[in-house]
């Protein structure tokens, strides 16, 4: 701790020591939350969900541990203190702030207003969409210049490549800022453009959809679609686990927000998962989707 | 305190206990026999698994795994958990003695 200066703030209480302010408790926001407080930064986390607030704590927790047993964080030094708030005032002298909830264009689009009247012009304001365009959603908003997104991949501390998007009014200053945010926290950029699903879920959402298509018609097992996917095209692990760790929950809002803006029918979501999220399977963080999965239960 | 008591059993128990309970644990959840060498990333142990295991091993045996502990080399196989186990129920919270 520095001693305070002459002027009475201290000379550390720069972007390094303030904290940064993730919106939304989710599953993301959770793994968002820990990889920040695993690189030492302070966070504010906001959700209008008091409840959701009182269990985030437990999971954040459990994510870094999980984190540094796959050594995916720094050993040294103390974690980031957490300060969770129901109230977006909170997020008031925030370094950035990371917005992550749900993947629906009216709810992104309160909180990101909500965070650009908390917070000085010129903190960068990141939205963690996976699909919806970055200049639909800075539309609605005051200083759309100072919006970016930022696609983070689950878990955010295992994989350290984001998909970085830059919209049509997104400022260079915001752009530089968030590169550098993202530096710091050891994540690899690629900046790609605005559009429906960006790269990576206008790729792989309508695959995972396809595969849900062919679970559906009984042409393969989920396993055994995986199983071909992993071991003759090399994907890591398969589009149906792939969608078991997104949440089908997720996965279906975001299709249903390429469908509306593509027409692309491949992007329609498909019955099969329809009914599995009617059904409560949403994936892993419920315990169950197209696999069991034992360890997530309660 | 119960965790004191907890951590009194888990002094008392042999190796060979240890060893036999983190067995059945495993054999039970991944529905395979696991030798005590046998390599637990090859048997298709995930890491969220070895996580719930962190959790039962420190439950059970009244100790804290953290800091440099936390590492997937110290449940890469039985006999390396029991190694663990045994020296963090040996130390204990307190540190050295």
């Amino acid at each position: 701790m520095m001693a305070p200066t002459s002027y009475g703030e201290p000379v550390t209480r720069d972007q390094e020591v303030r904290p940064l302010a993730v919106l939304g408790a989710g599953v993301m926001g959770a793994g968002i939350t820990a990889l920040l407080l695993g690189h030492r930064r302070p966070v504010v986390l906001v959700d209008t969900d008091a409840s959701r607030l009182d269990r985030v704590r437990a999971e954040v927790s459990r994510h870094l541990r999980l984190a540094r047993l796959m050594g995916a964080l720094p050993r040294e030094g103390a974690d980031g203190e957490l300060v969770t708030s129901t109230a977006p005032d909170a997020m008031a002298g925030a370094a950035a702030v990371i917005e992550a909830v749900t993947e629906e264009t009216a709810a992104k689009a309160k909180a990101l207003s909500d965070a650009a009247a908390a917070t000085a012009p010129g903190t960068p304001l990141v939205s963690n969409t996976s699909s919806i365009p970055i200049d639909e959603l800075a539309r609605g908003m005051g200083r759309p210049e100072d919006l970016v997104g930022v696609h983070f991949m689950n878990p955010p501390y295992l994989i350290a490549t984001v998909e970085v998007v830059q919209g049509p009014r997104t400022a260079p200053a915001a752009m530089a800022a968030v590169r550098g945010l993202l530096a710091d926290l050891g994540r690899r950029a690629v900046v790609v453009g605005d559009g429906p699903g960006f790269v990576t879920s206008r790729i792989l959402h309508r695959m995972i959809n396809d595969a849900a298509r062919i679970v559906a018609e009984g042409r393969a097992s989920a396993e055994d679609v995986d199983t071909l996917l992993q071991d003759c095209l090399g994907h890591r692990t398969g589009p149906l686990r792939t969608a078991d760790l997104i949440g089908l929950d997720n996965l279906v809002d975001s299709l249903r927000v390429l469908h509306e803006r593509t027409g692309d029918d491949g992007c329609r979501p498909c019955d099969l998962l329809l009914d599995k999220v009617r059904a409560g399977d949403l994936g892993r963080k419920s315990g169950r989707g197209f696999y069991d999965y034992l360890e997530a239960r309660p | 305190m119960t965790t004191s008591s907890d951590r009194a059993e888990s002094r008392a128990a042999a190796p060979p206990d240890i060893e036999k309970d983190l067995r059945t644990f495993l054999e039970v959840r991944t529905k395979n026999p696991i030798g005590p060498d046998d390599d637990l990333a090859a048997a298709g142990v995930s890491s969220l698994f070895v996580m719930e295991l962190v959790t039962y091993m420190e439950s059970t045996y009244g100790i804290v795994i953290a800091g440099p502990d936390l590492m997937m080399e110290n449940f890469r196989t039985v006999r390396a958990m029991v190694a663990l186990v045994e020296r963090l129920a040996a130390t204990g919270p307190g540190g050295p003695g």
